[in-house]
Parts: structure tokens; C-alpha cells; sequence
């Protein structure tokens, strides 16, 4: 198997003085979802800004594609090509859906898709209607669908998609999880976190799992579906 | 009728000049969250800049706007440097550091500029090409301040298509939102930084040298303008343009009309307006809810520690000092006096910051007020020493009471302008009221009682009053109001949930705080035999920051050991020179940038991370 595309070993991140993580391990491959999945504060959050460079973290290792990222700071880990999509969206509310997109837009990345708005609002048909209205006048629906079209706009080759599901209506969720296919099978590989089951089992290969900051399991969706254990010991609510 | 209207078309000209530095300011703030003291240095060295260019290729008009420009890039390259320098590592720091580091740049470059363009004031060749003036309803206006007129809306104009409708300004409006979630998206948030930096600082230097036809260069109008685009800022809604624009014209028509009222108080129009203003719409006239930065928790979040044994200690040192008439020499004393005096003045001040987390950037007001009192009662009442001294603290902590009222509805960086609006209120009256305050004259002949004539005999008075508040002050601390006062400061919507009314501690804060200060602005005045309206002024205020910040935050011992170090420093060191400016600003920059968390954040980092090195 050729080297994967995000090597992580021996994580550790801290907020202040609270350490949160101690030694998060996952890779993620070419073309490969792979689901962050834990109760509410296991650290999946955590995880996803220590790998973009948003908390204070150390590693053994933090590759990708070869790049050390463990001393760039976040712009730069960016401009390599990690997107990211946090959980609370964070869209520029003073700023059009048209200017949001344009503050993500890099110039295009050999080896990872390339997208321009009109692609995107091809993916999101419901942004194509509102281009020139504020984030202040989006549903929360409307504004996930930007915050991921906004990182897109990056030509990331890696996505990192925190709770993606996370407060949508049942139609929504659904359209997610088909841009989350699309983007699959346009080449991308996806880190995402979910608490969700369904829609985990809907998108990703692979699934790791984690608790109170540390990696409890790790193997394929089929298996975690498989594995009562497990998803009584670490996911069951 | 026509006198009115050039009255208002001349306020409209000082509008368009106000607007351009507080553009500045404003674009700045929006960014960075930095309120950039140093904003009205790069307007001043831009109006010597600009002079100096318009002396030597002022003949045409090309050579004047020319020359203009040339100075408006010149500030914006230093506004640029200063960011890389220095701003860059005060994002994180609490807004007092920031405030302060820009603040010792502030003296730093006044001395260079005295060092470069000599103390006299300069005055410019006008325009070239709009010498004149054109009559309007039989009134004759300058043609350059009609040039001015149009400038403003022109700039707005220019600044509205930059930020909306280049990749440049959605990134820097992106930034201003999220400055995290932008850089997660690729872009460099620094290199942005530098550029806003740029940006407004040729703002400001703009400003300046279109002022140079205008009126006289001098070593005053950095913290005068800066003062005054501050009050625009805040009444405009901090970080917004229009709102920006919109006070610049309010305040450009107040102070031209006002000077027709009320030529005495002009500027006290103005910083009631503002007071009046933020009480009606607390994020000013533009601005947002969210507009307002956080406050910084980081200032002093860490709980004052009692010392063990404090009071043998604090006796002790008492003892110690009562005795030291028994060797020191008079000149000694009289230094003694005024560590010990100005040990209270930052005493006073801590309250507000290190209990109330409420930084005070005019805490010199009350401390002048007092000092004024006892001198006006002496000069005016020809009151006995023991009665003006009782005056001065219940005439400060009068003020206080007023002024508190207003500050402490506002929290962080507005209750350090609003506090700063108070004391420029303050050091206007006593600076334009001649009649009874002696304008910069100040008051003469306040000189002690016989009994208390005595070098000795007046440090003693003066050691038995400041150990008295002191120890007040400090039973304070540690009395259920400093443990409610704390409680406000760490967490202020727990500490209303659980029925403390904050507001009201703060308020009480406020004017103890006043009141002390005023006590010693008292003695102060005796020990001087004379006030000024310097006692009132900035410096006066950041002095004290600089005391608590030197002594550190986090005990109450701290200010003491500051004012003592301080003063010792500025009548020692910098009498021996005459670039005090100089020296005083880089100190406090090395004190900001050496301790960019505040001394105790700075110990606690080691601690941590020498703790996880062990991990
Ligand atoms: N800003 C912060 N400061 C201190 N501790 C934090 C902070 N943010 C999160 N934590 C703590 O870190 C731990 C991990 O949080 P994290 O947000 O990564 O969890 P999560 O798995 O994403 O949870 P959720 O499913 O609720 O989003 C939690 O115990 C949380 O309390
Ligand atoms: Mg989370």
C-alpha cells in the first residue's frame, strides 16, 4: 500500500493547561472517508483543529503527502492543501455568499479537484439562488452548505468536515451526505467527525474511534456496524 | 445667515481631516482589536513630513500633492514597520499592553521628531494653486478648505470600493469577523495585518500633511488628534467607516458652533457628547454588539495572593520608613514624599485594574482633581492646609461618582476610552477656565501649614495619610466588596446569577479608587506648592499604568514597589537627560514586549511549559 495521504501518530493537544489529547493515531488515504467518531467532548473537535494547527498540539507525526505539518502554522497547512470545515461553520456573516467563497478561493492544487463557484453552486443549487446575500440571512442548513463550498473553494485534497450532520433537518443531512459521496468520488479524502451513526455508515470506509482524548478502535465501517461491543462502550449515549 | 453658513462649511473642512485619521483608526481597530495610541504620532510626523517636502517642491501644485502623497506613503511604510515590530506581538495581550505599548511609541516619537524638526512650531506655504478664497453669500472661503470638503466623501468613496470590491478588502473584512477561520482558509493573517497597518497610518500621515496650509505644526497635536479620533471612533461604532464618517461631520459642526456658545469648553462639548452618545446607543452610532471586543481575560485573572505575615511586614516597613528623616537629607525626603504619595496614586489604580479588571486610562483625572482641589480652596477660600487637604479627596471622588456612573456601564477597551474621554473633560476645564483654574499657568503659592512646613514634618504627615488609605484600600481588597469585586471581574454574568450587582461594586470601585487618588493628588499639590494642568493630562494617567505594571498586577504590594522604582527611575535617570520621552517610551515597550502576557502570565507560561516538558 503507498504511503497514505494524512499520517497522524502520537497526538497530543492542549487547551491552556488542560491536556486533551494524549496520542490520537490515524491515517487517511487516497480517495478515503474516514469517520472521527465519539460521545460529546472525546476530543474529536480537538483533533481536527490539531491537525489545521488551531490548538497547541505536538506529534510524533503529522504528515501529509510527505509534508511535515507539525510546525506550519495554519495558513500554510492550508495552502498544502487541508481543508477545513468547523462545527460551528463560522461563515463570514457581513459577507455575501459570493465574497465568502471568494476569501477560500487558492489557485488550483495538481493531484486534487478543482472548483470554481459556478461548479459549486452546480453541487449546492440552493446557494446558486441566493449569491449576493449575507450569511447574517441564511438558514443553518444554507450555512453548512456554504462553510463547505467556502473550503472547496481552497482545491483542498484533504477535507476535514467536523460534524457535518450536526443540527440539520433530515432532507439536509441527506444532501450531505451525497455532496460528501460526490466529493469521494471526485478524488477527495475526507477526515469527518460524526456522532451520527447513520450518516457515519452512509459516507466513510473507515472509522476510528475515540474517547476522553485517546484512540479507542480503529477498523472498517462494516466492522464498527458489526461490533456491538464497542458501540456500546464508546458511542452508545 | 452667511457667516453661519461659512461657519459650518469650515466645520465641514475640519470633518473631512477628522474623518481621514479616524478612518485610520478605525480600520485599524477593526482588524488588529488594537485601539493604536500611536495613530495621532503617524498624523503629527506626516504634517512634518509633509512640511518639510512642501517647503522644498511646494511651488507647483503637482510638487504639493505631490509632496502630500510622498509623506502619506512614508507614514504608511512606519505604520507597517511598527506592526511587524511590535503590534504583531501584542494581538494576544491583554488590551492594557496594547494600549500602553502604543502608548510608548508614542513618546518615543515625539522625542524624534523634536530631534529631527526642533520644538518651535512650523508654519507651511499654502497650497499652491488655491491660495485664495472664493466669496460664498459675501463671505470670503479659502478654496483649499473647500478642496478639504470634497476630500472626505471622496475618500470614503475610495475606502468603500477597496474593501468592497477588491480580494484585498473581502479578505481584510473576512479577517476583521474571524481572524482564525481566515487564516484557516489559506490566507496569511500577518501579512494582511501589515498591510491594514499600512493602510492607516497613510490615513493618518494623509491627514497630517494635508493639515500643513492649514494651521501650525507643532509637538501637541499627536495626542490632541488622537484624542479626538478616538472620541469618532467611539462615536461612530468602533471598526465602522460610515460610522466614522457620520462623526466626523457631527463633531466637526459641534466644535465649529460650539466655539460661537461656548468658546471656553469646546472640547468638553465634545467628550459629553460622546458620554452621551454611548449611554443612548452603547456601540455608538454604526456600530454592532458584536463589534465590541472581548474583554482580555488574561489581564489579571490570577487571585491576589494575602502574603504571609503582610502586616509584620507592612509594619515594618512602616517602622522603617518613619525613621528615615533620622539620616536622609532633604532632598531625599522630598523624593520620599512623592514615592509615597504616588504609592497611593497607583494604589488607588490597582483597585480598579487588579480587583475590578477595569482599566483606566484617565485615572490622572482624579488624582489632578484632588491636587486642584486643595489648591482652589486654598487660592480661592484661602482655606487652612488640613481643610483643602480634606477637600481634595471628597472633590475627586465627587467626579468620580459622576464619572463613574457613565464608565462602568461599559466594560474593556470602551471603559478605558470612556475613562479617558473623563479625564480629557477634566484637563479641559482646568486648561481653558482661566478665570478660576489659571489655564497652563496653573495655580501657585499652595504651600503647608507652618506646622507641616517642615521637610520632615510633612513626610511624616504624609506617610501617617497615604499608610492610612492604604491600608484602607487594602482591607477593602480582602473585605467581601474586593472578593465581589473579583467575582465581577472573572465572571460577570455568574456573579449577577448568584444576586451580585456588579455594576453597583464597580461604581463604589470606581469612586474609592477616585477618592484615593484624589487624596494623594493633595498632598501632592502641598508637596509641590503648585498644580498644573500636566497633573491631568495622559501621561499623568499612563504614568500610573506604568507604576502597576512595573510592580506587577497580582499583589497589592505591587503598585507600592512600582511607584518607588518608577519614581525613583524618572527623577534619577531621566533627569540626566533631555530625551526622558525617548527613554520612558522604550521602556515601557520593553516592558510590554518582554512581558506580553503580564509578568504573572508570563511566569505561569514558564511553569507550564516547564511542567509539560517533564510530562
Ligand atoms: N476552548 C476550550 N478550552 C478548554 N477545554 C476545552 C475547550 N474546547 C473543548 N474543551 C474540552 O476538550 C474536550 C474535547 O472537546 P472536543 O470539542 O474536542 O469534543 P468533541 O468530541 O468535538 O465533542 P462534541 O461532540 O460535543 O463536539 C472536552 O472535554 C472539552 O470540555
Ligand atoms: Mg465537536
Amino acid at each position: 500500500m503507498s504511503e497514505a495521504l494524512l499520517t497522524v501518530d502520537g497526538l497530543q493537544a492542549w487547551y491552556g493547561r488542560a491536556h486533551i489529547l494524549d496520542g490520537i493515531a490515524l491515517t487517511v488515504g487516497r480517495g478515503e472517508v474516514v469517520a472521527l467518531m465519539g460521545r460529546n467532548g472525546a476530543g474529536k473537535t480537538t483533533t481536527l483543529k490539531a491537525i489545521m494547527g488551531l490548538v497547541e498540539r505536538r506529534a510524533a507525526t503529522l504528515r501529509l503527502d510527505g509534508c511535515d505539518l507539525s510546525a506550519l502554522p495554519t495558513h500554510r497547512i492550508a495552502r498544502l492543501g487541508v481543508g477545513y470545515v468547523p462545527e460551528d461553520r463560522r461563515i463570514f456573516a457581513d459577507l455575501t455568499v459570493e465574497e465568502n467563497l471568494e476569501v477560500g478561493r487558492q489557485p488550483p492544487r495538481p493531484g486534487a479537484p478543482v472548483w470554481t463557484p459556478e461548479k459549486l453552486f452546480a453541487l449546492f443549487p440552493n446557494l446558486a439562488e441566493m449569491r449576493g446575500r449575507r450569511g447574517t440571512r441564511m438558514s443553518g442548513g444554507e450555512q453548512q452548505m456554504l462553510t463547505l463550498a467556502r473550503t472547496l473553494m481552497g482545491n483542498p485534497s484533504l477535507l476535514l468536515l467536523d460534524e457535518p450532520s450536526e443540527g440539520l433537518a433530515p432532507l439536509i443531512v441527506r444532501q450531505m451526505a451525497d455532496a460528501v459521496r460526490r466529493l469521494k468520488a471526485e478524488g477527495l479524502s475526507v477526515l469527518l467527525s460524526e456522532q451520527s451513526l447513520s450518516f457515519a455508515s452512509a459516507v466513510a470506509d473507515r472509522a476510528c474511534v475515540i474517547e476522553t482524548g485517546r484512540l479507542r478502535w480503529t477498523g472498517t465501517m462494516t466492522e464498527l456496524m458489526a461490533d456491538d461491543g464497542v458501540r456500546a462502550a464508546y458511542l452508545a449515549v | 445667515m452667511s457667516f453661519l453658513l461659512v461657519q459650518a462649511l469650515s466645520g465641514l473642512a475640519t470633518a473631512a481631516t477628522l474623518f481621514l485619521v479616524s478612518s485610520g483608526l478605525t480600520i485599524v481597530f477593526g482588524v488588529t482589536r488594537i485601539v493604536n495610541f500611536a495613530h495621532g504620532s503617524f498624523y503629527m510626523v506626516g504634517a512634518y513630513a509633509g512640511w518639510s517636502l512642501i517647503e522644498r517642491f511646494g511651488g507647483t501644485p503637482a510638487g504639493f500633492w505631490g509632496s502630500v502623497a510622498a509623506a502619506a506613503l512614508a507614514m504608511g511604510v512606519l505604520g507597517a514597520a511598527m506592526e511587524i515590530g511590535l503590534l504583531r506581538r501584542l494581538y494576544r495581550s491583554p488590551e492594557l499592553f496594547q494600549l500602553l505599548g502604543t502608548f510608548g511609541v508614542v513618546l518615543v516619537v515625539q522625542d524624534l521628531t523634536a530631534w529631527a524638526w526642533g520644538p518651535e512650531d512650523l508654519l507651511g506655504r499654502r497650497a499652491s494653486g488655491l491660495k485664495g478664497s472664493i466669496d460664498i453669500l459675501d463671505q470670503p472661503f479659502p478654496l483649499y478648505d473647500l478642496v478639504l470638503i470634497g476630500l472626505g466623501p471622496l475618500v470614503l468613496g475610495l475606502l468603500w470600493l477597496l474593501f468592497n470590491r477588491t480580494r484585498w478588502g473581502t479578505l481584510v473584512r473576512a479577517a476583521t469577523q474571524d481572524r482564525e477561520m481566515t487564516s484557516a482558509l489559506g490566507v496569511d493573517p500577518a501579512r494582511l495585518f501589515t498591510g491594514v497597518l499600512f493602510l492607516g497610518c497613510a490615513l493618518a500621515g494623509l491627514g497630517g500633511a494635508l493639515q500643513v496650509p492649514r494651521e501650525a505644526v507643532t509637538l501637541q497635536m499627536d495626542v490632541a488628534i488622537v484624542v479626538e479620533a478616538f472620541v469618532v471612533v467611539v462615536v461612530g461604532g468602533m471598526g465602522s467607516l460610515t460610522g466614522a464618517f457620520l462623526a466626523s461631520l457631527l463633531i466637526g459642526q459641534l466644535q465649529a458652533f460650539g466655539i460661537l456658545v461656548f468658546p471656553q469648553i469646546t472640547l468638553v462639548i465634545v467628550f459629553l457628547f460622546m458620554a452621551v452618545v454611548l449611554v443612548l446607543r452603547p456601540h455608538g452610532l454604526l456600530g454592532r454588539a458584536e463589534e465590541m471586543p472581548p474583554t482580555a481575560p488574561a489581564t489579571v485573572t490570577v487571585p491576589l495572593s494575602r502574603g504571609r505575615h503582610a502586616g509584620v511586614w507592612a509594619l515594618a516597613l512602616l517602622a522603617v520608613m518613619a525613621a528615615a528623616p533620622l539620616v536622609a537629607g532633604d532632598y531625599a525626603l522630598i523624593l520620599l514624599t512623592e514615592v509615597v504619595i504616588l504609592a497611593l496614586f497607583a494604589a488607588s489604580l490597582h483597585l480598579l485594574i487588579g480587583l475590578g479588571g477595569l482599566v483606566s486610562f484617565g485615572h490622572a483625572a482624579w488624582f489632578g482633581l484632588g491636587a486642584y482641589g486643595s489648591a482652589l480652596l486654598v487660592k480661592h477660600m484661602d482655606a487652612p492646609m488640613p481643610l483643602a487637604l480634606a477637600g481634595a479627596p471628597v472633590l475627586a471622588g465627587l467626579g468620580a461618582l459622576v464619572a463613574g456612573w457613565f464608565c462602568v456601564r461599559r466594560s474593556g477597551l470602551y471603559f478605558a476610552m470612556l475613562t479617558l474621554a473623563f479625564a480629557q473633560i477634566v484637563w479641559s476645564i482646568a486648561f481653558q477656565w482661566y478665570a478660576v483654574t489659571g489655564g497652563d499657568n496653573g495655580i501657585l503659592g499652595v504651600w503647608p501649614s507652618a506646622w507641616a512646613a517642615g521637610k520632615a514634618a510633612y513626610y511624616w504627615l504624609t506617610l501617617a495619610l497615604c499608610g492610612g488609605a492604604l491600608w484602607l484600600l487594602r482591607r477593602a481588597a480582602f473585605a467581601p466588596f474586593g472578593y465581589a469585586l473579583r467575582a465581577g471581574r472573572d465572571s460577570g454574568l455568574r456573579a449577577e446569577s448568584v444576586g451580585i450587582d456588579v455594576r453597583r461594586f464597580q461604581w463604589m470601585a470606581f469612586v474609592l479608587a477616585g477618592a484615593a487618588a484624589g487624596l494623594a493628588g493633595g498632598l501632592y499639590a502641598f508637596a509641590k506648592g503648585s498644580v498644573f494642568p500636566t497633573l491631568l493630562a495622559v501621561p499623568q494617567s499612563v504614568d500610573a499604568l506604568v507604576m502597576v505594571l512595573m510592580g506587577g498586577i497580582q499583589t497589592v504590594a505591587g503598585p507600592l514597589a512600582g511607584a518607588a522604582v518608577f519614581h525613583l527611575l524618572e527623577s534619577e535617570v531621566m533627569s540626566m537627560t533631555d530625551w526622558w520621552r525617548l527613554v520612558l517610551g522604550l521602556i515601557i515597550v520593553a516592558l510590554v514586549l518582554v512581558f506580553p502576557k503580564g509578568i504573572v502570565g508570563f511566569l505561569s507560561g514558564l511553569r507550564s511549559s516547564f511542567g509539560r516538558r517533564r510530562a
